[in-house]
């Protein structure tokens, strides 16, 4: 029993690499592209939430990679036939490819808070927390409307 | 033989009776008339109420994002049909008129002013809990808002689960006004209770249900399937959830988890609510999830 449950997890692992491997290459692109939003978002919260000590390079670092994020134009890593419904790995609903023009709008929303962030960053922590607000909102927006609950 | 069928006649009686009395609609136990009535309520503080028990989020007009105009419509799909939210509007459509201890029936105790049941979809099991102040507040607070013209949409349910009847039976095997955490030895624990279990009705998601579609105490916060059918709504006792509290007050207040992914789906207009309360009132949730036995 012992060895088949065992022999159950690797067989569930396998098949877990494997979907991650034949994930369309767009697909990985834009998750890796979410998670150096993450990553970068993530130095400026230490920083606000006092959990790291504030450094002003560090900071404009990390804000200066958001805006850069936000440059990408999102059409190409997105084709259709990438969505929850259709593949497993990903958690972008159908309702993406219905509402185009809302989730450019979207996105836009998140490139002018992550520039808002740019310029918070030099200024200190007090201003980072007031400038996470908004572009958490822009994170939100997209989410509530386009992405699968997990 | 005309015997036990007269007695079976008799037994049958006694038990539509007993029925008919057991769903009858309770009258208000918590609340004195007499004193509700000349309770002055706050309609400042009504409005925190009612952002922390997110009247909006279900009551909030379609199409349109002000929380204030509360016309009603959104659908709320379940085993048992398809529920719709009514408007609560203070006009001729919703709660126009509408007294203190006529919103005390129907938030403390799912009973319309006409002497309905209202369905367990609107969580009144949970505001069963709030205080009278509270409840004198957001009946000052109602008051304030616009009126709504919009229709109320009937449920689309089936034909058994339509006797209302039937409800008052489920309220008296599953509706408790006990605290699903019974020590809450500090303020901070005392208020994060209330807010948890009495306004934000956060068990109403996050709690599994039985047959009846009623919460698990057993399995209080325990996680559950998503009503929509897709996905899961994660589990909040500190077992399954390891953030520490300043991360869970962190999250409550921008949305962000402590990997710095964002909320989604229902949960951020939850947030949106707790962004809106004190500081002091998100760290008391998060003391409130922290303090919760594994099940």
């Amino acid at each position: 029993m012992k060895t088949s449950l065992a022999t159950l997890a690797a067989v569930a692992m396998l098949a877990g690499a494997a979907q991650a491997q034949t994930l369309p290459k767009e697909v990985k692109a834009r998750q890796g592209q979410f998670q150096i939003m993450a990553i970068n978002v993530g130095i400026l919260g230490a920083m606000a939430k006092g959990a790291v000590p504030f450094d002003a390079t560090a900071a404009q670092a990390a804000a200066k990679s958001l805006v850069g994020v936000s440059m990408i134009n999102p059409a190409p890593l997105f084709p259709e036939g990438t969505d929850a419904m259709a593949i497993n790995g990903t958690r972008a609903e159908p309702a993406i490819w219905e509402n185009l023009p809302d989730v450019l709008a979207k996105w836009d929303a998140f490139g002018a808070a992550a520039a808002q962030m740019q310029t918070a960053a030099a200024e200190g922590p007090q201003a980072i927390g007031a400038a996470l607000g908004p572009l958490g909102g822009t994170c939100k927006a997209c989410h509530d409307a386009y992405r699968a609950p997990n | 033989m005309r015997r036990i069928g007269i007695g079976l006649g008799a037994a049958g009686l006694a038990a539509a009776v007993a029925l008919w009395w057991a769903s009858a609609p309770i009258k208000p136990l918590t609340a004195d008339t007499a004193v509700m009535a000349k309770v002055a309520g706050d309609a400042a503080h009504g409005a925190l109420v009612f952002t922390a028990s997110g009247c909006a989020f279900c009551h909030q007009t379609l199409g349109q994002d002000d929380p204030r105009l509360l016309g009603g419509g959104m659908a709320f799909a379940s085993d048992f049909g398809t529920f719709h939210a009514p408007n609560i509007s203070p006009g001729p459509m919703g709660i126009g008129g509408w007294t203190i201890t006529d919103l005390d029936r129907a938030l403390r105790h799912g009973v319309s002013p006409a002497g309905q049941h209202y369905y367990p979809v609107f969580p009144y099991t949970a505001y069963a809990r709030m205080t009278d102040g509270d409840l004198a507040d957001l009946h000052a607070y109602l008051q304030t808002l616009p009126p709504d013209p919009t229709p109320n949409i009937a449920h689309d349910i089936g034909p058994l689960v339509s006797i209302r009847r039937g409800i008052g039976l489920w309220k008296r095997a599953f509706a408790t006004s006990d605290w699903a955490l019974p020590q809450a030895p500090t303020p901070q624990l005392q208020r994060g209770r209330y807010l948890v279990e009495a306004l934000a009705h956060c068990a109403e998601c996050h709690t599994p249900r039985n047959f009846a579609g009623a919460l698990d105490h057993t399995r209080w916060m325990a996680g559950a399937p998503n009503p929509t059918g897709r996905g899961t709504i994660p589990p909040l006792t500190p077992d399954r959830l390891q953030w520490s509290a300043q991360d869970i007050a962190y999250y409550l207040q921008t949305g962000f988890t402590p990997d710095y992914d964002s909320a989604g789906g229902h949960m951020v207009a939850v947030i949106g609510n707790f962004a809106q309360l004190p500081a002091q009132d998100r760290d008391a949730v998060a003391a409130y999830l922290k303090a919760l036995p594994a099940p």
